[in-house]
């Protein structure tokens, strides 16, 4: 299992639509495997889960990743209007460079906002925002 | 025999704003029509001869046909491109090759929103596309998360400063140019003159960008009237040329970006340049979407005024200043007057009024070529529009 599957008494923020393409990734979040896909025919790798190879055209297969990247950019966020996430601020919002090469946006949790640093390295767990769904979240590498 | 070949070069030759930056009088569509009414006027071109439209909107009640009925315009030619901001520019690419193509005599292109009365300042923190706690489609990888309009330009912003040393005050620099533009404009939303610690020093909202690093929420719309050279004889503002227009796009949601320190600029300004047979050093005034002091710096670097990555040093130099090599939004820019949501076409018209030479006192000395440039979406779709006082 690449991610640690975590739980909270109640999800408040935006839930995923589960779709054709995308409920896999979010069910398998759900028993903690992070998912990317690869293209049999070209070999790329992407994210977010799409019908074709955004290189060739192909039919991407999935791949489980490691759960490890680093942070390519990211921001605090210390002005919310929306209700949702006003109570969090300040929170980090990244983009997570996966080790297999694909990027993913995500929060940077379990370290003060201002220890978060371009290039470090991170691990993903999950929470678990409805049965069956759960979502990639990011922490430190111990 | 020789048959005159009609001229159908295609033209600018009518502006109009409605009231901004605070209208609580007008509804998007109010602002459309008013825009329309000052634009034809400006023209002298009765709304009987458009048979072209264009317009386009951010899911509000004024869509493109919706509009075309309000506004009574029986077209032959309508496009409703949308990609954000920057639409207009796309419209202007589209616009010119029909009139050359022959598809339609005129064109009127409008733009209208009551978003600061409608939804008050939340576009930028908060307010933006989450109707629904339920999110489809590829934002279901970002809604999770809380990030902002804001937060998006951040992250670009922070990727420059990490690879290139760009500073807070690199940026600052680009607002506060922008506000001394916006005190020579009596409408603008904020006037009084602000230093680079002023916005440094102002709160934090999505890090690195402060508060003055981020565009004003207004009202407001615009329209603007095409033709070709052929039939801008018969008119009586001077015509404003249409050199080069050219768009691309390298992603929408932000998280697609493919880098975060460079735009399709970098494609679609070289392109517009060409077209237009200049290079930036011809450039007398830039009407850049400034949504964030980041935003205008990237479109710098993409358009070739600068290496990719001098942006910072360039623009601390002060070349954007009045008096300036490059004068920046020369009527105070989304960063201190007129951002109603889409600041596209707001900068269309002001680059055909300093080449109308009726700037009044933020008028470009010899301003015979302005380029307007606009950013969609999250530094997403970049249209550039190459304008001149002469017919090429």
């Amino acid at each position: 299992m690449t991610m640690d599957v975590r739980h909270v008494d109640e999800w408040t923020k935006p839930v995923p639509a589960p779709e054709p393409v995308s409920s896999e990734f979010w069910s398998a979040a759900a028993e903690g495997r992070l998912l990317i896909q690869r293209c049999p025919s070209c070999g790329s790798r992407q994210f977010y889960p799409r019908a074709l190879c955004t290189a060739c055209g192909g039919v991407p297969e999935w791949e489980e990743a490691s759960g490890r990247g680093t942070i390519h950019t990211f921001t605090v966020i210390r002005q919310q209007g929306a209700k949702t996430f006003r109570d969090e601020v300040p929170y980090v919002v990244a983009m997570i460079e996966l080790e297999e090469g694909p990027r993913m946006m995500g929060n940077v949790t379990g370290c003060p906002v201002d220890s978060v640093s371009i290039g470090m390295a991170v691990r993903a767990y999950a929470v678990e925002a409805e049965p069956g769904v759960a979502i990639p979240f990011w922490e430190p590498s111990p | 025999m020789v048959t005159a070949v009609a001229d159908r070069t295609p033209v600018i030759v009518g502006i109009g704003l409605s009231d901004y930056p605070k209208a609580p009088h007008l509804d998007s569509i109010g602002h459309h029509a008013q825009a329309a009414q000052r634009a034809l006027a400006d023209a002298g071109v009765a709304k009987a001869d458009v048979d072209g439209y264009v317009s386009t909107a951010m899911g509000g009640d004024d869509t493109t046909v919706g509009m075309a009925e309000y506004l009574g315009i029986d077209h032959r030619y309508i496009d409703s491109t949308m990609t954000g901001g920057s639409s207009f520019e796309f419209h202007v690419q589209h616009a010119a090759a029909a009139l050359r193509e022959g598809l339609c005599e005129t064109i009127l292109v409008t733009y209208g929103s009551d978003f600061l009365s409608r939804m008050g300042r939340t576009l930028g923190t908060g307010g933006f596309g989450r109707a629904s706690r339920h999110i489809g489609g590829p934002p279901q990888f970002e809604a999770p998360y809380g990030n902002t309009l804001v937060g998006a330009y951040a992250m670009a912003a922070r990727r420059h400063m990490h690879e290139y040393g760009t500073t807070p005050e690199h940026l600052a620099e680009i607002a506060v140019g922008v506000r001394e533009y916006a005190g020579l404009n009596p409408n603008a939303l904020y006037r009084d003159p602000i230093t680079v610690d002023d916005v440094v020093n102002s709160r934090l909202v999505a890090d690195p960008l402060h508060k003055l690093d981020c565009c004003v929420i207004s009202d407001g719309g615009g329209a603007v009237v095409m033709t070709t050279a052929e039939r801008a004889r018969d008119l009586p503002q001077p015509p404003v040329y249409v050199l080069g227009a050219a768009g691309g796009q390298s992603h929408w949601n932000i998280s697609q970006m493919p880098d975060f320190t460079s735009t399709a600029a970098a494609r679609c300004g070289p392109e517009a340049f060409a077209q237009a047979g200049i290079t930036p050093d011809d450039v007398d005034t830039i009407q850049f979407y400034d949504s964030f002091t980041i935003t205008v710096l990237l479109l710098l670097e993409g358009l070739g005024f600068c290496k990719q990555g001098e942006g910072g040093p360039f623009v601390a130099e002060g070349h954007l200043r009045r008096g300036g090599k490059l004068p920046l939004n020369t009527d105070g820019g989304g960063l201190s007057s007129c951002h109603s949501g889409m600041r596209g076409i707001f900068l269309l018209i002001e680059a055909a009024r300093q080449l109308r030479h009726q700037g009044g006192a933020s008028q470009v000395p010899d301003c015979n070529i302005a380029v307007a440039c606009g950013s969609g979406g999250w530094l997403s779709c970049i249209g550039t529009v190459v304008l001149g006082r002469e017919h090429p």
